[in-house]
């Protein structure tokens, strides 16, 4: 028990007499609303107390930072020693676009980098494939060989600075090109650091970067995790994403749960597969959130999912180095919280979004820009985001003690409320057979949909209140700058690529995509072709047309 | 026929995945009592045209967020004019910028849908403006 009886006792009996006021008190003011919920949809009640979290035990539940269940964070001493790395996600029209921001932000106290790449990248198509038209560089930066990945990474200490890739159906490639780049650089593997996103199970789900069906998919994302473990050991070969299933409309709830139970299937798979002991690759699975607009539910998700893994890696996996209990995530303020009506208020959204996932605990952190609604960011909206991260860290107090909302009966409540609903669907989906089967019915996408459907309902009946869409609304459209990609980068970056077809070693490349096809159909690691076929400036589409030869093309279902 | 229900083709064309406001109105649609069919993401122009004409819809809703809408909407409209449909109406929602309507709506494109815009807009503009062919 949490509590000694004569506390509870006290306090039942006080909260009696609190429970006679309140009658009385909304009798003369009722309450603004019947109901009170969070963004999610979950009922949050008037007031918590000691005895909603009576049950917990302190050691079991609760214990130290740097101590199993892990609630308190991973660190021992929090942010004292390093605050989180502030991680701005960026990528914009050319390498060289894209290069030239980099360095804006190294400049300007960014800690990490991270990349965001146009569409037809993210899909594995050349910028020339038809297929591409009217993308290049509109989301992202345009990466098509190992030529424009060098201007990337131009001027960029591989050696020292972590990078992560927003990258997913043709991580092996993207990955690939970064291994060549810093061998080329005259950087070991196992001197390089970052992250690639490669989490195709919330594809599936949510964010519908589709290219092979789920099983082969699986497949290169354990012969990444085989890859990294032996050769590139700094690296985290998967970011096990639930910031685009939120952002496809899902609840806290959903987010927390289908993310981890993907988790599960990427271990169980890399353990069956490979034959890895878990203890050997756990330690460099890394996740990736959402911090959405309500503020304590995303506290509260944030540290239960630290304790979810803890427990799920300890007890179903039976990992007995406290490195696999870690749960290490990256978040990123939410997009879809944001409104193209009255931009300006985003910065408010955004700087509190980041404080939740910092009182969460986050390692990372991407906050968005103003413009984000309408546009890849300008260099003065991103400056901004960037500012509220180094605001909280160093002004607002904040980072100076570890988790600050520990012991809050609203905030333990609400954790282990986020924890046992999360369990419940892991439950389901084992009971289905595991995510790929879950995946297969469809049911992390329906249950998706109907929480995007219901959202959007409650948005159009004012029951959810957003400023400037449903509430406050004003015919100020708040007019900002926006960045615009000139067309003419898609007309550049083809003739670089089709210069760069005409000069390289036809013959060397006919050879790397055979091996690369040999090494698919007999179930071989892919990682060793790709970093060859990349040197020989085999492209991003070739390579990826081996897999969707070999593995066949997956289409999206277009379930609703 | 002049009873029969509406058919609707909400269509995602291009890369991007961006799929939470078509699958949103996509529902909406099948629950005003329309018949609706979902194209799923990833669809090129041409498989967006062949398909209304083969489903014989009465509108094509397009949406995209990823900034590929000034070639994709408009390309989808020329394919239904070239093939003899352009009965078929085309509206679009999305991320597009105000600077862009005037060119959307002189390609064709009957609507355009920015955020904000509520379901009930929507929907009162289609049984406004689409009557079924």
């Amino acid at each position: 028990m949490y509590f000694a009886k004569e506390l509870l006792e006290k306090s039942s009996e006080m909260r009696k007499k609190w429970e006679d006021e309140v009658r009385k008190t909304v009798a003369k003011w009722p309450d603004q609303k019947e109901r009170w919920s969070t963004v999610s949809d979950l009922e949050i009640k008037r007031l918590y107390g000691p005895e909603d979290i009576k049950d917990m035990d302190f050691a079991r539940d609760i214990g130290y930072p740097g101590q199993f269940p892990y609630l308190r964070g991973n660190q021992v001493t929090g942010y004292r020693g390093k605050y989180w790395t502030f991680r701005m996600f960026s990528g914009m029209g050319s390498a060289k676009d894209t290069n030239e921001r980099w360095h804006l932000l190294l400049k300007q106290g960014q800690t990490g980098l991270s990349t965001a790449f146009d569409f037809p990248t993210l899909m594995g198509y050349d910028t020339d494939s038809p297929k591409a038209r009217g993308e290049c560089g509109k989301c992202g930066v345009a990466i098509d060989t190992l030529e424009d990945f060098m201007v990337l990474v131009d001027g960029i200490p591989m050696d020292q600075i972590t990078t992560s890739m927003t990258i997913n159906p043709p991580a092996t490639a993207l990955w690939a090109m970064y291994c060549a780049a810093a061998q080329i650089k005259g950087v070991p593997l196992t001197k390089i650091g970052g992250t690639i996103q490669n989490d195709m199970l919330k594809e599936f789900i949510a964010q519908k970067t589709l290219m092979c069906p789920p099983e082969p998919s699986v497949k290169l994302i354990s012969d990444t995790v085989e890859f990294g473990t032996k050769h590139v050991p700094r690296w985290n070969t998967i970011s096990i994403s639930g910031y685009h299933i939120r952002e496809a409309g899902s609840t806290a709830v959903q987010e927390l749960a289908f993310t981890i139970r993907d988790g599960v299937e990427y271990a169980e798979d890399v353990i069956k597969r490979k034959g890895l002991q878990v203890d050997e690759f756990a330690p460099r699975l890394s996740f990736f959130f959402n911090s959405h607009i309500d503020f304590f539910e995303e506290i509260a998700k944030l540290r239960a999912a630290r304790r979810l893994w803890a427990k799920l890696m300890r007890d179903r996996f039976k990992a007995k180095d406290p490195r696999s209990w870690w749960m290490r995530f990256h978040t990123q303020t939410a997009g879809c919280s944001l409104t193209a009506q009255q931009p300006y208020n985003n910065v408010v959204r955004t700087a509190t979004e980041a404080l939740a996932a910092v009182l969460g605990g986050t390692q990372s952190l991407h906050t968005n820009s103003l413009d984000e609604v309408w546009c890849l960011p300008s260099d003065h909206a991103v400056q901004i985001a960037l500012r509220t991260q180094q605001l909280i860290a160093e002004e607002t107090g904040a980072a100076n003690t570890v988790d600050p909302l520990a012991g809050s009966y609203f905030v333990e409540a609400l954790t282990n409320e986020m924890e046992e609903k999360s369990w419940e669907y892991i439950e389901k989906i084992d009971d289905m057979g595991g995510m790929v089967a879950a995946i297969e019915k469809g049911f992390p996408q329906l249950e998706i949909a109907d929480a995007a459907y219901k959202y959007q309902n409650q948005i159009d009946a004012g029951e959810k209140i957003m400023i400037g869409v449903n509430k406050y609304v004003t015919e100020d459209k708040g007019e900002i700058p926006f960045l615009e990609i000139d067309d003419s980068v898609e007309e550049q970056q083809i003739e670089r690529l089709s210069a760069v077809r005409r000069k390289r070693d036809g013959k060397a490349v006919k050879k790397s995509l055979d091996d690369l096809k040999a090494a698919c159909k007999k179930g071989e690691n892919v990682m060793p072709y790709c970093i060859e076929a990349v040197k020989n400036l085999v492209s991003v589409q070739e390579i990826c047309d081996v897999y969707r030869e070999v593995f066949g093309e997956y289409r999206d279902p277009g379930l609703y | 026929m002049a009873d029969r229900k509406l058919r609707v083709m909400v269509a995602k064309p291009g890369l991007d995945g961006h799929d939470r406001g078509a699958r949103v109105l996509a529902r909406c649609f099948r629950d005003a009592g329309f018949e609706v069919i979902y194209t799923g993401c990833h669809q090129t122009p041409e498989q967006i045209a062949a398909s209304a004409i083969q489903e014989d819809v009465d509108l094509v809703g397009l949406s995209c967020l990823s900034g590929a809408h000034k070639y994709l909407f408009p390309k989808v409209v020329e394919l239904l004019r070239e093939q003899g449909a352009d009965d078929i109406t085309v509206i679009g929602g999305g991320i597009i910028p105000d600077q862009d309507l005037k060119s959307m709506h002189d390609a064709g494109l009957k609507a355009i849908f920015v955020p904000g815009a509520t379901l009930d807009s929507i929907l009162d503009w289609i049984r406004t403006n689409v009557k079924p062919r």
